[in-house]
């Protein structure tokens, strides 16, 4: 098994300051039937357009663009550097595409704290987007092989064997995002990921669909007592306004999940869609500043990025991931549980979260998967995703890893608090986790 | 050589001097090609004038001379090749046969160049109109830019003429009669790859390739370009009278030929000649030189210096125009937002809340859908469109345009808010169609700065729009936003601050007066048709269903107040029921699927005193303007009627109307209708000088 420690090198403090001075993020729309109004660019280039307005500073004197996204359409090679030139930066700053899974947004923004920390840049724009309602209907090989040899055929009699040749099978499509949301390693969906560590700790269909309703319910008080400040309205050609996240649904009940049949285990799971993150589209950007930006624009600073750290774990209990990137992230700032004010961890599924909390106050798990010498703690439930999380809003997997991060500092200033971890699971085996201080 | 005619490749080139020569230049490349380029001196644009046109004929001369493989005839400015024969010229063609003894020389002139003894090649980038693509057709070969830019096309028509460089046959040649027609009758501009389609180029070739093409065709003999048979068969001689006819039937629909004769010429002269290129071009000569002798061409070209007048106001040479900040996304506010973002500015739209902007973004999408081919530049001109609720562009902007309610607190309260966010060097525009600029400009702590911006709906569609300044605008303020209006290609006209301001003070009377005939139980139908017989596009009643009687109520109440007068009961009687035109889907007519008059009435009335009452109120309203200095002169008074309200084109604006008619007579006119119809007749002071300046 897998195991990450404080000697990885996937983490390190970065050298000088690095501010984050801004953030915006497009409402998450849930994908209903067929592709959504608006391409991944479409998104972060709304999201963008609404920050970068805001700003004292032009969009040209921005340093770096790095945008994370898992499904660009076919037309947005490099999608960072589409959305770049579309939002005004010009033709002189440069912008790459980051890719890690569901932990995406969350790499670009460690991307772009790098680069200032390293005193490589001052000031980039850096974020995820996502439109999962516009992930490819594919052929199979098989197809694709039949229509390369159709394009060479040259004569009649070889088309004709060609046709001759033609399986209705082969017009079965290949659905992209259900590719994509299995293990090719390990060939298990996440959901049963999910499945795997939430037997672990025992934690049953009924706990799983609490803490759904109360995912539901902490976002529908976040909307209504106006704490998302950090949405910007979407329009789309047709005229509709999209000004809230709509995957809520504010009267879901433990009555109303109990109806909904597993989707993954088919017979004997616990994992639905109503206790799952959500297909969504959605885009996040924050503005990383260093020290000599802050004060060359007089940016006002929303926090710190102080610290961050990635980990590797089993790819089927890719779900403790924020276990095991929060803890050695933890123990070498030398910060204990009660030194955090408020988590986020991004809720892939309602078990996966549950599983988390249990194995951070496990200490076998603790002991056993992390070398500690007891377990690390409770996360209280009102210290986590006090604002709903992705069960209720959806989960588009370039943009999550932003989403988290913006909303946490969000938190931190709404509830006048000094230190929060954002952790995210990531499929594949890994996880993410940043430490975020309010300056 | 200028950096603007340099070729693309770098091939070296050798001067060929022209003796006396100013406007063309000739150079000679190591292929023994001549490159033959149009610069006309002293101008951004190049024109065919008679100078041109005679120094052509010396560097054909030089041409020939030097023996070459071939030549390619190009344009040195970098907006385009030709933009046609020179308009200015055209006040000075009265007699009918020097005019057509002048034609057939440049005829001649174009056949020589068209019988060289080498191959010739028209390169063409930007604009290619009128007498300039009779220029490139007379080469033997065409290759175009195929960039948005390139525009080509025959826009003759729209002053009252027909092509008369050949082009009439040489367009027909090409495309085949039924496609070049078209373009003769429309008078509308293709792109390059229309234009292959066509047939009236060979290639249509990026710029970065222009040069190769052109090559390509210069340096050695290529068989012609030519129309397929099933497009030549129409100008079969058993076919051509029948197509001919067709044709006519369609035109007439559009434009009656009292008012409009050269679409009729233009097919008359097709189908008795269309089968003998030589008797064509001596009648495309004499046609043209007849047309430009009538009061519609002379209105027409008349009303096209006028344009360039107007564009002459926004020749500012400030800094340019890059960011427009809109507040307001009701129907004006979002329209001039999305025009804005359409000719490339960069555009912040602002209202209270998100709800209000999504139909704003909507009909901004459909119009970069309707206006936008290149779904490249469809997507930028979308990205540059921002929906700013906070208003933070309003710090950015070069001009902040409000287009909120008329509300004389609304507007006040905005614009102090807006002077402490703006930029010190911010153009303030107001949008206001009725209140007076001085009661908003008050507000501000320099109420110098303030200028009326007033576009007309539809945005897109009506090209006027007035440059409005109170007693304390600012000349330089008010400079400013005509180069502003010009810089998004529509056409500034400079009025004082008086209610209604010119426009729609002068097209009050006339809606007036068409409520005044329904009330008298006139039909509503005739009403409209008897205005449109007159050349309105639109009869007054359509019209005012059209801007929404609930505005028409508003707009009659401000003049009424102003000017004395009533607002006539029939208008507020529809109001009160809820009828508000278009909108709400009935008030003088029903709009349902098809539009139907919603009452009928008399019909008994004469059709020259319904027109009388409509038009003579509209002009002496002008007159009352023009005395009063809301505009600087009675040009101006047509003009921006003309492009405001789309008076008569061919009449040439309410002013020249009378006087064309006669100021006497019109006069008498007047008293006969005072003395039937009341006071609202009674002919304004202002005609004394209108009178002695129109003798």
């Amino acid at each position: 098994m897998a195991v990450s420690s404080s000697r990885s090198a996937a983490g390190h403090a970065p050298a000088r300051p690095v501010y984050i001075v801004d953030g915006a993020r497009t409402p998450f729309l849930k994908a209903r039937t067929g592709p959504g109004p608006f391409r991944p660019s479409d998104l972060a280039v709304h999201a963008g357009r609404a920050l970068l307005a805001r700003q004292p500073f032009a969009p040209e004197a921005i340093d770096q663009v790095i945008l994370g996204c898992i499904m660009p359409g076919p037309e947005e090679a490099n999608i960072a550097r589409v959305v770049a030139l579309r939002l005004g930066c010009g033709d002189r700053v440069p912008a790459w595409t980051v890719q890690r899974n569901c932990a995406t947004g969350m790499q670009a923004i460690d991307s772009a704290a790098q680069d200032i920390g390293a005193g490589r840049a001052e000031l980039v724009l850096a974020g995820g987007t996502e439109a999962m309602s516009h992930a490819p209907v594919l052929w199979s090989p098989r197809m694709a092989a039949w229509l390369a040899q159709w394009a060479a055929a040259r004569t009649f009699r070889q088309r004709l064997g060609l046709l001759g040749a033609l399986r209705p099978a082969y017009f079965k499509p290949v659905i992209a995002l259900l590719l994509g949301l299995t293990d090719p390693v390990v060939g298990l969906s996440m959901g049963q990921t999910a499945e795997i560590i939430s037997r672990r700790y025992g934690i049953t269909r009924t706990d799983m669909d609490a803490y759904a309703v109360r995912s539901h319910q902490r976002l529908a008080a976040a909307q209504s007592e106006g704490r998302l400040d950090e949405i910007v309205p979407l329009f789309d050609d047709d005229g509709g306004v999209h000004l809230h996240d709509d995957g809520v649904r504010p009267d879901s009940s433990l009555d109303k999940l109990a109806r909904l049949k597993p989707f993954f285990d088919r017979e004997f799971g616990n994992v639905t869609p109503g206790n799952s993150s959500q297909i969504t589209d959605g885009a996040a950007w924050l503005l990383l500043a260093s020290e000599t930006a802050v004060e060359q624009y007089a940016l006002p600073v929303l926090g710190r990025m102080v610290d961050s750290q990635w980990a590797g774990l089993d790819p089927r209990q890719m779900g403790f991931g924020p276990v095991h990137a929060a803890t050695p992230l933890l123990k070498r700032r030398r910060l204990g549980f009660d030194k955090i004010d408020y988590w986020e961890i991004n809720e892939a599924f309602a078990g996966q979260v549950l599983a988390c909390q249990r194995a951070f106050a496990d200490e076998a798990y603790c002991r056993d998967e992390l070398n500690l010498r007891g377990a690390m703690g409770e996360i209280a439930d009102e210290r986590l995703n006090v604002d709903g999380g992705a069960v209720a809003l959806g989960h588009p997997v370039g943009t999550s890893g932003a989403r988290i991060v913006l909303h946490l500092l969000k938190v931190l200033e709404q509830r006048q608090a000094r230190r929060g971890v954002a952790a995210i699971c990531i499929g594949g085996g890994q996880g993410g986790a940043m430490l975020l201080e309010r300056a | 050589m200028s950096r603007d005619d340099r070729l693309v490749d770098t091939t070296p080139m050798q001067v060929i001097e022209l003796p006396g020569v100013e406007h063309w230049r000739l150079h000679r490349d190591d292929d023994k090609l001549l490159w033959l380029a149009l610069d006309c001196a002293g101008a951004s644009t190049n024109t065919l004038s008679a100078a041109v046109l005679g120094e052509l004929a010396v560097a054909l001369d030089a041409a020939s001379e030097a023996r070459p493989r071939g030549l390619v005839l190009h344009s040195a400015k970098p907006n385009g090749f030709a933009a046609g024969a020179d308009i200015r010229a055209f006040d000075d063609m009265l007699d009918p046969d020097q005019t057509a003894r002048q034609i057939d020389e440049v005829h001649a002139l174009f056949a020589r160049l068209e019988n060289l003894p080498f191959p010739t090649v028209a390169r063409v980038h930007g604009f290619c109109l009128g007498g300039g693509l009779e220029l490139a057709l007379a080469c033997r070969h065409v290759v175009a830019d195929d960039a948005s830019a390139t525009r080509l096309g025959f826009p003759e028509i729209l002053l009252g003429i027909h092509p008369g460089f050949g082009g009439t046959v040489r367009s027909i040649r090409q495309c085949g009669a039924l496609a070049a027609l078209d373009l003769m009758l429309t008078g509308r501009a293709v792109n390059a790859r229309r234009a292959r389609a066509l047939g009236l180029v060979d290639r249509a070739v990026p710029r970065r390739h222009l040069d190769a093409a052109a090559r390509h065709f210069a340096g050695m003999w290529h068989t012609r370009r030519e129309p397929a048979w099933w497009k030549q068969a129409v100008s079969h001689g058993l076919l051509r009278p029948l197509t001919a006819r067709a044709l006519r039937h369609v035109v007439a629909r559009k434009a009656p030929e009292q008012h409009y004769p050269a679409p009729y010429a233009l097919l008359r002269l097709w189908a008795r000649h269309g089968g003998d290129e030589t008797r064509m071009y001596r009648a495309e000569a004499r046609s043209i030189a007849e047309l430009l002798t009538t009061s519609t061409s002379r209105n027409l070209v008349r009303l096209f210096m006028l344009q360039e007048r107007l564009k002459g106001f926004g020749r500012e040479a400030g800094k340019p125009i890059r960011h427009v900040h809109v507040v307001g996304a009701g129907t004006m506010g979002g329209d001039i937002a999305a025009w804005c973002a359409l000719r490339g500015l960069q555009v912040t739209l602002q209202d209270r809340g998100a709800e209000y902007l999504g139909g704003a973004v909507r009909r901004a999408h459909r119009l970069f859908e309707r206006r936008v081919r290149d779904r490249y530049e469809r997507l930028a001109a979308r990205d540059r469109l921002v929906v700013d609720l906070d208003g933070h562009g309003i710090g950015r902007a070069d001009v902040v345009i409000e287009a909120i309610v008329e509300d004389v607190a609304a507007k006040r309260a905005l614009f102090r808010a807006v002077e402490a966010q703006a930029r010190p060097d911010a153009l303030l525009a107001t949008n206001t169609s009725s209140i007076e600029l001085g009661e908003i400009a008050a507000a501000l702590d320099d109420p110098a700065r303030l200028v009326g911006v007033h576009f007309f709906n539809p945005v897109a569609q009506m090209q006027l729009v007035e440059i409005v300044s109170g007693g304390a605008t600012r000349a330089a303020v008010a400079a400013r936003a005509a180069a502003f209006v010009a810089a998004i290609d529509r056409l500034p006209l400079p009025a004082q601050s008086a209610p209604g301001f010119l426009v729609n003070r002068v097209l009050s009377p006339y809606l007036q007066e068409a409520f005044s005939l329904l009330a008298e139980g006139v039909d509503t139908a005739y009403i409209d048709e008897t205005a449109r017989a007159f050349g309105m596009p639109m009869g007054p009643l359509e019209l005012a269903d059209t801007v929404g009687l609930d505005i028409c109520l508003h707009v009659g109440e401000i003049l009424a107040a102003a000017f004395g007068g009533e607002v006539p009961g029939v208008l507020r009687e529809q109001v009160t029921r809820g009828r508000l035109g278009v909108k709400s889907k009935a008030g003088f007519y029903e709009h349902g699927k098809r539009r139907r008059p919603a009452a009928k009435g008399r019909r008994d009335v004469a059709a020259a005193d319904v027109r009388d009452r409509l038009v003579l109120r509209m002009v002496n309203e002008a007159v009352a303007c023009l005395r009063e200095g809301i505009v600087a002169d009675a040009d101006l008074v047509d003009v921006g009627m003309v492009f405001g309200t789309g008076f008569a084109p061919f009449r040439g604006g309410p002013l020249n109307y009378a006087r064309e008619r006669g100021v006497s007579e019109v006069l008498t006119r007047l008293r006969q209708l005072e003395a039937q119809h009341g006071a609202r007749f009674a002919a304004d002071s202002g005609w004394d000088g209108f009178g002695r300046d129109a003798q």
